[in-house]
């Protein structure tokens, strides 16, 4: 990648990694970046770094524009691997006395990571760093998603280094909002699924903290995929929006079958509640990842799961998805479980349990079918969906 | 009864609001929370805790 230019002095050294498919667990189809940025006045800082297979990449990058030695600064933003792993690399290149700045967690974190005797500062949160006319100002941002995350701002030119809040998973050489355009939503939709939303009442504060100190903001810069700078107060005011955990009249259907069954059930579900006028999606855990899943949970307003009984329990890709989705806390849902049984038919029963640790409201007990569901067993299914339906209108 | 920080991400126990999401009550002493009760926002567990300052 050639590096990009966002305001004087400033660019994105990054690099992109087309063919990535999984981030730890999180399916990515479009690959994604690894955004890092040079900011060059009489002193030249580097905020961020690549994953540790990039960091030539990076170098190459770099110099392109000067000569990576004069690199005066490091600054990490956050600790995990992705943007740390480049550090040994840069630093054996520019000087391992060179001063890397980070929060106090990020001291911790990445001397775990990297106990090599490096200059680490850390640094308190508000405190400033001249490079010259150009001044930093280092935000604490912890659990934004790590306890180590921390936000660097440019002061004069109003730009947001928010280190992985507002990325999305997408390598691309349209690096700008107004180049991609609202292509991009639905990935920064999906990276806040999957990365953010148990942080969603600390995004909320933070968001407001940044409005107390008045920190006006032309362009955000984060980690991963796209810079915004055309308007970067829509990514923030969809944050608001997913942090709140705002909801449509929408139902998930989430489930995993053996022999067709709780998939006819899933149907006559969603025939069901779509009945109630409301939108709904039925999901099969073999046919959809599940980080697109936790996509379509942030804004349905019900979670409804099914899954057959196997060996006395459920499904183990249900299991795999209830415990993904307990993590990441989903908050304010309808729940409802249903499923296909031979003989002892544990599976409902095990999902309850699970929706009511997530404190779902279980507005009926569940529906259990056993092998088969004949014509009136898919009447019961469209009832049940029905009654989801009429409670989501509420 | 004094608040307690959480050293890993910042969290505040405020004894006065306790912490009803997780079954306790307002008004329990952060000494005596059970000693298996983590932090709600990042799961750390109690003795990442300091007192307030």
């Amino acid at each position: 990648m050639q590096p990009v230019k966002i305001a004087e002095g400033v660019y994105d050294v990054g690099v992109n990694d087309w063919n990535s498919r999984n981030f730890h667990g999180y399916s990515i189809n479009m690959g994604t970046s690894y955004n890092a940025y040079l900011v060059i006045d009489e002193k030249i800082a580097l905020i961020d770094t690549v994953k540790k297979e990039f960091a030539a990449q990076l170098i190459e990058n770099i110099s392109k524009i000067i000569d990576p030695k004069k690199i005066d600064y490091i600054i990490s933003n956050h600790t995990e691997m992705d943007h740390s792993g480049g550090l040994p690399r840069i630093l054996h290149k520019i000087g391992e006395n060179k001063p890397l700045f980070c929060s106090k967690m990020g001291l911790k974190n990445l001397s775990m990571h990297f106990p090599q005797n490096w200059n680490y500062q850390a640094v308190e949160d508000g405190e400033e760093l001249s490079l010259g006319e150009k001044i930093l100002t280092f935000i604490e941002a912890k659990m934004l998603h790590w306890p180590d995350s921390m936000f660097t701002y440019l002061k004069k030119e109003k730009i947001l280094f928010s280190s992985d809040a507002f990325g999305q998973h997408y390598a691309g050489y349209e690096k700008f909002d107004d180049i991609i355009g609202d292509a991009i939503m639905p990935h920064a939709k999906k990276y806040f699924a999957n990365i953010l939303l148990l942080y969603s009442p600390l995004i909320l504060k933070i968001i407001e903290r940044i409005a107390s100190l008045g920190l006006e903001i032309n362009i955000i810069c984060p980690d991963h995929g796209i810079i915004w700078r055309k308007d970067p107060s829509k990514i923030i005011e969809a944050y608001i929006r997913w942090s709140k955990q705002e909801t449509k009249n929408k139902a998930v259907i989430i489930y995993d079958t053996m022999w067709h069954s709780t998939e006819i059930m899933a149907e006559a579900i969603a025939s069901g509640i779509n009945s109630a006028g409301v939108e709904v999606r039925p999901m099969h855990l073999r046919k959809c990842h599940r980080s697109d899943v936790m996509t379509e949970v942030v804004d349905s307003r019900a979670v409804i799961v099914g899954s057959p009984t196997l060996n006395n329990g459920l499904f183990p890709t249900v299991s795999d998805l209830l415990t993904y989705m307990k993590g990441l806390k989903p908050k304010d849902k309808i729940g409802a479980a249903f499923g296909s049984y031979g003989w002892s038919g544990e599976s409902v029963k095990l999902i309850n349990k699970e929706l009511e640790a997530m404190k779902f409201e279980i507005i009926d007990p569940g529906l259990k079918i056993q092998y088969v569901p004949d014509k009136e067993g898919l009447e019961m299914c469209f009832q049940f969906g029905k009654k989801i339906g009429t409670a989501i209108i509420g | 009864m004094g608040k307690y920080v959480c050293t890993v991400c910042g969290y505040v126990y405020d004894p006065k609001e306790g912490d009803p999401d997780n079954g306790i009550k307002p008004g329990t002493k952060f000494k005596d929370l059970p000693e298996d009760w983590v932090c709600p926002v990042c799961g750390a567990s109690k003795d990442e805790f300091e007192k307030e300052k």
